[in-house]
């Protein structure tokens, strides 16, 4: 199959997943005529018409609400919204019900849907449109948080989340929707959600990341290969929530030191609990403190500043060396 | 037992003063004194060429993402001509010409849509909330400023906009519920532009107006001819004088329309058609305005290109202000002000981490 970017890969596929199963639609706001505001709907619309592809009214709590319905009844609704800043409306549905129902009803119901949502800074967009609140998400019993860091990544699991029982929430990076290409495999693949994966090998430092954080971490890996011989191994969580801590734990185990990247806020960040896992775990293994390189605990800047809000690969150098040296 | 009919609303009408043309329909003319006349024009004037401007900085790369508000400044001027100093206006995001009647500074304008927070800043005398950009979250707030004011016993009032849209949300419903249970003092201006990014209005609701809905709450609507400044002047006085007599909320549905893209990130061609945007053309407020003006003898067309110029130096002199502010607010660390009274100790510590790494970064540079 051709090279892809993001947003082809993720409409490859709701399409491959749609053809096949007709339990699944596709909800949201501008989802239908417009193929969504980033286009990743893009044609679904004319393929398999206005009753699998809704444009919705503009409501966000109306959307998953419904959504959660129609997954009681047996379909596989993915929803999208717009931008995960505008996912508040919606929210209470999420928290009270999507997240609840199967232990409400002891078993009898579940809500097999998707909620995917446009997450992250670095697009130059207004006010809401640069969140990272993954971590809201990660925090509720029940619920499943995925984010992809590819095009390739992004198909594997988005497949997962459709098929999996339980609700999962998706976060798209914005900033990675057509970043870069990527060859994805023409023949179906899938990768578990709750498991991490190892994406460089190293014994001297563990770097843990996700999303659009993987490409600056990879970056300062690769520079700390070339100008210091430092060997990172560096891990792509991709689920937040259930959290893989397998991999890290050996891996930590293994070289000692650890630094976890994330553009979410730091204070109550996916890195807390990462680091918690860590103390838990590896404490006795640990050669220095690990440390977090994160968003500051401000709302995001508008955008003439977010560069400045977001981790880039020298803070995470400086943050490496400062591991390293210890 | 009868099964009898209830009577549950009041009448709704559809206003319109001027038609297509600028012709007065003389026996609807509002009283508006000519100071307000020629005040408005000049702002909806102005409001026009800086949207127009705006939308070239941004093609230009100089600004971000903006939603231009063409087509749709009668709808908005002709509501807050009738607000005072002391009053409270709530904008959604497509309010510009409002913003500029009220007071707002053109390069607060450009500084936000720069990517710079420090455009959000209101002038200290302007009683209007920052632009709202989480649809309908901020008719609530109107209605809370709308009730401290009834609270204190005043007679201002509140004026909140929002698009066709916003009327889909659950934030809509309890406003005005809220409204009609608290006979707050607040006139919900709907700005029907017909599309809410690529969705029609007809497929927003089933209802055949969305003025209706304020029925459902025990308010009072009106549907009017959004691109007839006088039109919407009228049915908004109507209901500002209702409002400050202690008579409760108003909704006004203007019908408006989208002139141009929803925000300069879209492509309206996806989903409607050019016809429409040009039907739409030969209802233009400002030229259905400046013709009634000059029929009315307040206006000549050497006094319009005067006009143009003047207004064309203010955008001038605004973007070289603003421009000029840009350059100079590049320090990241203002990031970390404005949101605590007392900055706590863990963002005073990320503020003075960022400082030390960019003073470290400098000096690498210096010497490198
Ligand atoms: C809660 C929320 N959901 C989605 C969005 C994304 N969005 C921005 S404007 C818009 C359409 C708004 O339509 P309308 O209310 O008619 O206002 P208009 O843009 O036409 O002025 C949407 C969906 C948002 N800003 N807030
Ligand atoms: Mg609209």
């Amino acid at each position: 199959m051709a090279k892809m970017t993001m947003v082809q890969a993720i409409n490859t596929a709701l399409r491959q997943e749609m053809e096949k199963d007709d339990r699944v639609i596709v909800l949201g706001e501008d989802v239908g005529r417009d193929g969504g505001v980033f286009r990743v709907t893009d044609g679904l619309i004319d393929e398999f018409g206005e009753q699998r592809v809704v444009d919705t009214p503009l409501a966000e709590s109306g959307i998953v609400g419904t959504s959660i319905g129609m997954a009681v009844y047996g379909l596989r609704p993915v929803c999208e919204i717009q931008f995960s800043g505008f996912s508040y409306y919606n929210f209470h549905q999420i928290e009270s019900h999507a997240a609840r129902l199967r232990w409400r009803s002891q078993g009898r119901y579940s809500v097999p849907m998707v909620l995917r949502a446009p997450y992250g800074a670095g697009v130059r967009a207004l006010e809401h449109h640069s969140e990272s609140k993954e971590a809201f998400y990660a925090h509720i019993p029940g619920l499943k948080m995925v984010i992809p860091s590819s095009p390739r990544t992004a198909r594997a699991l988005l497949l997962s989340a459709i098929r999996d029982p339980d609700p999962v929430i998706f976060f798209e990076s914005k900033a990675l929707y057509r970043a870069f290409r990527e060859e994805v495999p023409e023949e179906e693949e899938t990768i578990p959600l709750g498991t991490s994966q190892v994406v460089q090998e190293g014994k001297d430092l563990t770097m843990v990341a996700y999303g659009a954080m993987m490409r600056p971490t990879l970056e300062a890996a690769a520079l700390l290969k070339d100008r210091d011989g430092i060997d990172a191994e560096v891990i792509d969580l991709l689920t937040i929530a259930p959290l893989d801590d397998e991999l890290f734990t050996q891996s930590v185990r293994k070289t000692g030191r650890a630094l976890v990247i994330h553009e979410a806020h730091r204070s109550f960040g996916p890195g807390a609990e990462i680091v918690a896992r860590i103390m838990e775990k590896s404490f006795f293994y640990l050669e220095a403190p690990v440390a977090r390189v994160t968003g500051f605990d401000i709302i995001v800047p508008l955008f003439s500043r977010e560069n400045s809000y977001l981790p880039t690969v020298t803070r995470i150098l400086t943050a490496a060396h400062k591991t390293l040296d210890t | 037992m009868p099964r009898i009919q209830i009577d549950i609303a009041g009448r709704l009408d559809h206003l319109a003063i001027l038609d297509e043309n600028g012709w007065l329909d003389k026996t609807l003319e509002p009283e508006i004194p000519p100071e307000l006349l020629i005040k408005l024009h000049r702002i909806m004037l102005l409001s026009r060429r800086f949207d127009e401007r705006l939308l070239n900085l941004q093609r230009q790369g100089r600004i971000g993402t903006f939603g231009p508000i063409k087509g749709q400044e009668a709808a908005q001027l002709g509501a807050v001509a009738l607000l005072r100093d002391s009053d409270w206006m709530v904008p959604c995001f497509r309010e510009m010409a409002a913003m500029l009647w009220r007071g707002t500074p053109l390069e607060g304008v450009i500084l936000t849509y720069g990517g710079f927070n420090e455009g959000g800043r209101i002038p200290d005398n302007q009683n209007d909330l920052p632009i709202a950009i989480p649809v309908a979250s901020q008719l609530l707030h109107a209605v809370g400023l709308a009730w401290a004011i009834k609270y204190r016993q005043k007679d201002d009032i509140a004026m909140v906009f929002f698009g066709d849209g916003a009327t889909s949300e659950g934030d809509f419903h309890e406003a005005l519920n809220f409204a009609g249970v608290f006979q707050a003092p607040v006139i919900f201006v709907c700005q029907n532009n017909q599309w809410a990014i690529s969705i029609p209005r007809s497929k927003q609701t089933r209802a055949k107006t969305l003025a209706q809905k304020a029925f459902a709450y025990g308010v009072p609507g009106i549907q009017v001819d959004g691109n007839d400044i006088l039109a919407v002047y009228t049915a908004a006085k109507e209901a500002v004088d209702r409002a400050r007599q202690g008579g409760g909320p108003t909704m006004i549905e203007c019908i408006t329309y989208r002139m141009m893209m929803h925000t300069t990130a879209d492509d309206p061609r996806r989903y409607r058609t050019e016809e429409e945007v040009e039907k739409w053309a030969k209802r233009d407020p400002l030229s259905r305005f400046q013709k009634y003006l000059t029929v009315k003898g307040l206006l000549v067309p050497e006094k319009i290109d005067v006009l143009e110029k003047e207004v064309e130096t203010e955008i001038q002199e605004a973007v070289n202000r603003a421009e000029k502010q840009m350059k100079n607010l590049t320090d990241p660390l203002h990031m970390f002000e404005h949101h605590f009274a007392d900055m706590p100790v863990n963002v005073l510590d990320q503020q003075q981490e960022l400082a030390q790494e960019l003073a470290e970064q400098k000096e690498e540079q210096s010497n490198g």
